[in-house]
């Protein structure tokens, strides 16, 4: 359970970003999280609304998008998405493949008042 | 006026920068420094009491260890001659750079060669924090079976080394080594790995034989 942590980063790292736009309140916070990404949604929030108050980011709602892990298979090209019991390519059953998404973890934007 | 302020920050970006920082100071005093990760019981404290006994009369050890409440396991890593520190981590699921870099003011880093820090039993997330150590070691075992790397696939991405410990039980177990190692190909390919047992001591010699090729003569 870590996600105590990982809701500090993400308000530390929005209020950076506030600050130098003179921002009254932050409204949004949109967040791009894989699915290889060990964080829990829930519970981000049950911190958030915690952590968040007392400051200019009190209230603001957190969204989450969430990408699904998509792998690329080197051998025979085939894009899947794995079964969590076998990562490899379903088609040739290479093992040499590419991971084009599922290991985000970023804020992308906030949306300040001014 | 509402307006969007565009971020793109990783989440753990602080976390990494500290890493940095503590990389920069083990570097400074010439140590080399490995993570050690693994779920509970894979048996990273073994490893490193039997890389410990094996070292600590050529190198000077230090060790680093996470476990969640008790100093047991930096006891047995003391008493195979290591100078220990304990981080009581009270219930957190992996260590963080923070924790390291408190550690590393413990410790007399002038005065060593070799820094092994043993993370919190895991196989969820204690990859995806950077430490500031050269080289991150995940420990796998046997008993734990076959399908670690699929379904834990950012411990094995995150992972520089794989020690597959307890392979005496390999006649005892289930354990397809072929579908083991297609999934640690597909995470992490070319990783380098040694299978050993810290029971019967099989396999050692060539982890240790690494360790000591990267620590400073």
């Amino acid at each position: 359970m870590h996600e105590l942590a990982v809701t500090e980063s993400i308000l530390e790292i929005a209020l950076r970003h506030a600050e130098p736009q003179k921002a009254k309140r932050i409204t949004d916070l949109y967040l791009v999280i894989g699915q290889w990404s060990s964080v829990v949604d829930d519970s981000v929030q049950f911190y958030w609304d915690t952590i968040s108050d007392g400051t200019i980011a009190k209230g603001a709602t957190l969204h989450f998008e969430r990408i699904p892990t998509e792998l690329r298979c080197l051998d025979c090209g085939k894009t899947y998405q794995p079964d969590s019991r076998d990562l490899l390519c379903p088609d040739c059953h290479s093992t040499r493949l590419k991971v084009l998404k599922g290991e985000e973890f970023r804020l992308d934007s906030i949306e300040i008042e001014t | 006026m509402t307006q969007t302020i565009p971020v793109i920050e990783k989440i753990l970006s602080a976390n990494d920068k500290l890493a940095q920082e503590n990389l920069a100071r083990i570097d400074a005093a010439g140590v080399f420094a490995i993570n050690i990760m693994a779920s509970p019981g894979a048996g990273k404290t073994s490893l490193i009491e039997q890389t410990v006994r094996a070292l600590a009369g050529k190198y000077r050890v230090g060790m680093v260890n996470g476990d969640i409440a008790t100093s047991l396991d930096a006891d047995r890593a003391a008493a195979a001659g290591a100078a220990a520190v304990q981080i009581n981590t009270g219930g957190n699921c992996h260590l963080d750079a923070v924790q390291l870099r408190s550690a590393l003011d413990q410790l007399d880093l002038e005065n060593l060669d070799l820094l092994i820090v043993e993370n919190i039993g895991n196989l969820i997330c204690p990859a995806e924090f950077r430490l500031g150590t050269h080289k991150n070691v995940i420990v796998a075992s046997i008993p734990e079976g076959d399908d670690k790397p699929h379904k834990y696939p950012s411990m094995y991405r995150g992972a520089d080394v794989l020690v597959l410990n307890k392979i005496d039980l390999l006649p005892y177990v289930p354990f397809r080594m072929d579908f083991f190692s297609q999934g640690v190909a597909a995470l992490n390919p070319g990783l380098t790995q040694f299978n050993l047992s810290c029971t019967t001591g099989e396999g050692l010699d060539a982890w240790l034989g690494w360790l000591e090729g990267r620590v400073r003569k």
